[in-house]
């Protein structure tokens, strides 16, 4: 009997939810999706919309204009997808509001799709290639970001209309135990970094004895360089509700919290709608669908301390104390939240749960690799062509991942200031890539070739982590790169346990007197020693994960630490106090003052010879004389050591002012 | 009573069932060093990071503030990979403390000291520099004195004045090195309402809080 309620009335859900939302395939009437979560309006997608509206408006054309959330491919944005009848769904990147105006205009006066700016469509068809033939595209396996930048995410329906809330009606009429297992056959494990198998985290909640039990969203994804979370959160936050409810009912919580940054106020704002529209429908609250569910949900602001992503500090910040992680065990698993049993997984794991019902284990299961089955999302930024998210089946190379998804290293393009000259383009070599943010590692070229995956990041010394990755080019110094993202860690240390506080602040010393060529070789065993006793002695995961840094650099670049200490040379020429900048003179042009109008500091002088020379007493070392020096003279260099610079040629005037 | 045995550094131990192996030991006569650990404490702090042991059939050492004794455990307290991790720990204390024992309102009932003389580890930090905070003392209350340069963040007065005083007026500031234990908005010690029970004085293991 409830059986047949359940499916009746999510029935009666769908079909309302149809007739509002009939999808990207249905092409009744002219729709037009515009991306508005924040990598979309940081690029001004906001205006490009209102663009869309008014020249709407002004041809008289009916259409309907969808904010929808982001496809991943940050680097284009703004995007559109413009879907008219007789024609593919469109996808448009690099938008502005006068190009969407141009688009409209072609498109439905000429019928002419300005081709120049779409990525590809969406579907198959005779007309237009799609962008599954890019290769941004088609090595990607979308489940996770499936809906992601499709549908309305603030919008119920939409999610509903794509098939959402139908692995939660699958769930009803699923034993608890049925849903563990289905879970442990598609080998799901912990998608926050971490790697634990999910199905094993649920049982333990599950057989916990006491109750009532919690479960938590972890959303406080802080890793600079990851955005994984904060794009579904903003384009599919159903997905995640949908996950709660069901692992609410697996391990038999009836309430559970999505522990979600402050620092993302947009999604704090669509989960907030999110939330309430699931609450109208019956999906929230009690008796979901007419069930014997019940389940609600309640959203924490984290106040910002990276900190709070660890379990145990989460749950101390939601219980109202200082975010300090505790010693585990006892696991959060039984006892957590208010001492009682509480479930904590990311925002991805419980994204995926509603798809693995959906697909089935054997579906989900059949991609990845042995151990690590399924698709893994991972945030690409820093120095790298097509910066955004991708999702890709486990066991991926890093390689595929940075050169054929990510396009690769870009080049510097430096423009010539004569008329008609065209820029001049300096390759880049690809250098390192940190994966896993702060407490991840830095790989160099050779690993490259490294499948991703929980266990075989591990061996190469980095971490899964959140799924950021950042791309370094030859520009970029090892030294600096562990000293930055130590400087985060340290500032981000919760300040409780000894290793992590003093430990980290040492290193950090440590590292900042290499990078300004103060550093003896004795600093590299004393930063190894400190290095592996932090890992070993500290509280919690961000002291132990803090030194990988600093370990994988020593290991991979070895040669950088000791040109530093040894010859006071920073090979990629970043470390300010160990470069200078230089005039070449055979190269500069007397008559041109480029570099000399672009010093901040005046240190540009003329030489007797009319040459410009930079007075290094005065120079700051920001590199505008550089970029200010066209392209085809190019004379500014970078000099290191500082031992290394010509003698300075007297001034025109002797010093004196003129 | 239901008890246990078990073996720390050779020695045959029986102690009662549900303790944390440091309590174990300490009645024993085995020192561990410690600074953070209350054995009232349910849930352990685990900040001070000294008390580290090796049980047989682990990887890795563990703080014995946080293990529980199990029936036939086998424990050493001094073994290579635990010394490590303890004199590392210990010199990252003491690179942050000042060593001015004789100006010291705790010497010789310094835990520190303690350690020192224990373990036999040198006060001064032999391969680090010392990093010594200048912040102001507190002198403000009429009883006791405030010193955070000589805190060693062991949370040991936190958890008084908030889980055993219930009065809440100690607690953290801050993040990462510059944390520190202070009122809220870190105002005087007079004026944060303290009801003067002078139990987080007690408490201290070294000179950061004294009678005037």
């Amino acid at each position: 009997m409830m059986e047949r309620t359940v499916s009746e009335r999510f029935e009666e859900l769908k079909k309302n939810a149809l007739k509002d939302f009939p999808g990207m395939d249905e092409k009744k009437g002219i729709t037009i999706y515009v991306g508005t979560a924040t990598c979309g309006r940081s690029a001004s997608s906001l205006e490009v919309l209102s663009s869309f509206e008014g020249i709407l408006k002004t041809l008289n054309i009916e259409a309907r204009i969808i904010k929808v959330g982001c496809h991943g491919h940050c680097y284009a944005e703004p995007m559109a997808v413009v879907s008219k009848p007789g024609w593919p769904p469109i996808m448009y990147g690099y938008l502005t509001p006068n190009r969407a105006q141009i688009l409209i205009r072609r498109f439905f006066n000429e019928e002419d799709p300005a081709l120049e700016w779409a990525l590809g469509a969406m579907e198959e068809n005779d007309m237009v290639p799609t962008v599954y033939e890019t290769p941004r595209w088609y090595r990607e396996r979308r489940w996770l970001l499936k809906n992601c930048g499709c549908i309305d995410p603030e919008d119920i329906n939409h999610y509903i209309a794509v098939g959402g809330y139908e692995g939660l009606t699958y769930a009803i009429k699923m034993e608890p135990r049925g849903i563990i297992e289905e879970i442990e056959a598609a080998g799901l494990r912990g998608l926050g970094g971490a790697g634990f198998d999910t199905w094993k985290k649920w049982d333990i909640c599950r057989d916990a004895p006491e109750f009532p039990k919690y479960l938590i969203c972890n959303a406080d994804e802080g890793d600079p360089g990851a955005f994984m979370d904060r794009t579904i959160l903003e384009s599919d936050p159903h997905s995640i509700i949908e996950g709660m409810i069901i692992a609410g009912y697996t391990i038999g919580a009836e309430s559970g919290y999505i522990y979600v940054r402050k620092e993302y106020p947009q999604a704090v704002s669509v989960l907030t709608t999110a939330v309430c529209q699931a609450r109208e429908l019956g999906l929230l609250g009690k008796n979901i669908l007419d069930s014997k569910i019940s389940f609600d949900i309640k959203i924490n602001q984290g106040a910002g301390a990276f900190v709070c992503g660890e379990e145990t500090a989460l749950i101390a910040s939601i219980e109202g104390r200082r975010g300090m992680p505790n010693p585990r065990p006892p696991y959060p698993a039984n006892r957590g939240l208010w001492g009682k049993p509480t479930l904590i997984n990311n925002v991805k794991t419980l994204a995926s749960i509603p798809k693995i019902l959906v697909y089935g284990a054997e579906k989900v299961s059949s991609v990845g690799m042995k151990g690590c089955m399924g698709t893994a999302v991972f945030a690409l930024a820093g120095k790298i062509k097509n910066a955004g998210l991708v999702e890709i089946p486990f066991g991926t190379t890093l390689r595929e991942i940075i050169f054929d998804i990510g396009g690769g290293v870009p080049s510097r393009i430096k423009v010539s200031n004569v008329a008609g000259e065209l820029p001049k383009t300096i390759k880049k070599q690809f250098k390192a890539v940190q994966i896993g943010g702060p407490s991840g590692g830095c790989l160099p070229e050779s690993l490259l070739d490294t499948p991703v995956c929980f266990d075989t990041i591990v061996d190469t010394g980095a971490i899964m982590g959140s799924g950021g990755m950042v791309v370094m080019d030859e520009d970029n110094c090892a030294v600096e790169t562990a000293r930055y993202f130590l400087e985060f860690t340290q500032k981000e240390s919760c300040g409780k346990c000894t290793f992590c506080r003093i430990g980290t602040k040492h290193m950090l010393n440590i590292l900042t007197d290499i990078t300004r060529g103060a550093g003896i070789m004795e600093d590299l065993d004393m930063l190894e020693e400190l290095a592996e006793t932090i890992k070993k002695g500290s509280l919690c995961n961000l002291g132990k994960t803090a030194p990988n840094p600093i370990l994988t650099t020593l290991c991979y670049f070895k040669e950088e630490y000791e040109a530093h200490i040894l010859d006071k040379r920073c090979p990629s020429l970043e470390c300010k106090d160990l470069i200078a900048y230089y005039i070449l003179p055979e190269k500069c042009r007397r008559a041109c003052d480029a570099c000399v109008g672009s010093c901040p500091t005046e240190a540009i002088y003329t030489r007797r010879d009319r040459l410009k020379a930079i007075e290094q007493e005065k120079c700051v070392k920001c590199a505008s004389c550089m970029d200010a020096c066209p392209a085809q003279y190019d004379a500014v260099i970078k000099i290191s050591p500082i031992s290394q610079l010509p003698e300075s040629e007297p001034r025109d005037d002797d010093g004196k002012k003129k | 009573m239901e008890t246990v045995s078990l073996t720390i550094n050779g020695e045959k131990i029986v102690t009662e069932k549900g303790k944390k192996v440091l309590w174990a030991a300490l009645e024993n006569g085995i020192f561990i060093p410690h600074l953070c650990a209350i054995e009232e404490n349910p849930s352990p702090f685990g900040s001070c990071r000294l008390c580290f042991i090796e049980i047989e059939g682990k990887k890795e050492p563990v703080t014995s503030c946080t293990e529980e004794v199990t029936d036939g455990m086998v424990v050493n307290t001094r073994t290579e990979s635990v010394l490590r991790l303890v004199r590392m720990g210990f010199e990252l204390i003491m690179s942050r403390h000042p060593i001015i024992c004789k100006e010291c309102p705790a010497n010789k009932k310094c835990a520190l000291q303690d350690i020192s003389r224990e373990m036999g580890f040198k006060l001064k930090p032999k391969r680090l520099p010392q990093i010594l905070p200048d912040l102001p003392v507190d002198d403000s209350h009429s009883l006791f004195t405030y010193n955070p340069n000589l805190c060693v963040l062991c949370g040991l007065c936190v958890y008084i004045c908030n889980e055993i005083v219930k009065e809440a007026i100690l607690d953290f500031n801050f993040r990462g090195f510059i944390t520190k234990v202070g009122t809220f908005q870190n105002r005087p010690l007079a004026k944060a309402k303290c009801n003067s029970c002078l139990k987080c004085v007690a408490a201290c293991p070294v000179g950061a809080l004294s009678r005037k």
